[in-house]
């Protein structure tokens, strides 16, 4: 059983992967990913702590998380075809429409 | 020992395949490298025995949300175009700020004394955390479903293609 310090370096690294994941990719859709992968780190980090603790409210919390990714997925993913309808483009510069 | 071994072979699956997310040039490579992401936290939540967690990891990341991905990918052609670096950040600032990042965090964990239980429990955890769902949760567990029915409808509200109805009325006012 590896100590808790290794998950959380684990989550650390996995989680600013999708910063610059997020930082330098201009695809809306390679953006959504990076968005995921952060969400991943985070219940990394919340599982690993709940199992140190030996305690299940972190699982629980994963739970929510896992649930409001579940909805971002769907109208995240919604608008992202919505707007490739329209606009045909996936370039995150390109999609200014709430801009004036 | 042995479980040792297994964390670092999951470990670098899943940030091997988390860079290919992140940094291949190829967005189909991109998609099914989350995969390996996916499945290789489902492998470090069975290692920290959160059966529940791992089970739900596999059906909602793998089996909702990876497939709805791959959807969007597919359905979207045109999609390799958008290949170059962010032109709102720029591609060295960017590399600061999340190594900038990555040193606060591991500094932080080596600082921290962090707790370990001191005995491995290997149980089922559904029956705690169905406990806490009905108990100190409920409320939130609640607030979660009507969150999803939302963003269900919303969702389909927003990738259907506009009635005709409205895009008359739409093209009338033009």
């Amino acid at each position: 059983m590896a100590p808790p310090s290794y998950y959380m370096i684990l989550s650390a690294v996995l989680f600013c992967i999708g910063v610059s994941g997020v930082l330098l990719r201009r695809n809306v859709l390679i953006i959504f990913m990076s968005i995921e992968l952060m969400l991943n780190a985070v219940n990394l980090a919340f599982v690993s702590l709940s199992r140190a603790w030996g305690s299940v409210d972190g699982q629980s919390i994963v739970f929510f998380v896992m649930t409001v990714a579940a909805a971002e997925a769907a109208v995240g993913l919604g608008i992202i075809l919505a707007t490739f309808r329209n606009r045909a483009t996936v370039n995150a510069d390109e999609i200014n429409l709430m801009r004036w | 020992m042995i479980a040792q071994a297994i964390f670092y072979v999951l470990a670098v699956l899943t940030v091997g395949s988390s860079a290919i997310v992140a940094f291949s040039r190829n967005i189909v490579r991109s998609t099914f490298a989350l995969l390996g992401a996916f499945m290789g936290v489902v492998g470090i939540y069975v290692l920290l025995a959160a059966d529940f967690v791992a089970m739900i990891q596999l059906l909602v990341y793998v089996g909702g949300i990876l497939v709805l991905t791959l959807f969007a990918v597919m359905l979207t052609q045109g999609i390799a175009d958008v290949t170059i670096s962010n032109r709102a950040v720029g591609r060295l600032p960017a590399l600061i700020i999340s190594a900038v990042a990555a040193g606060i965090m591991i500094f932080a964990v080596f600082r921290t004394p962090w707790r370990q239980s001191a005995r491995i429990i290997v149980a089922p955890t559904t029956y705690g955390i169905g406990n806490a769902f009905l108990g100190p949760y409920a409320l939130p567990f609640e607030l979660a479903s009507i969150v999803l029915l939302a963003a269900l409808i919303g969702a389909v509200v927003i990738s259907r293609p506009l009635d005709r109805g409205v895009s008359n009325r739409l093209s009338n006012e033009e």
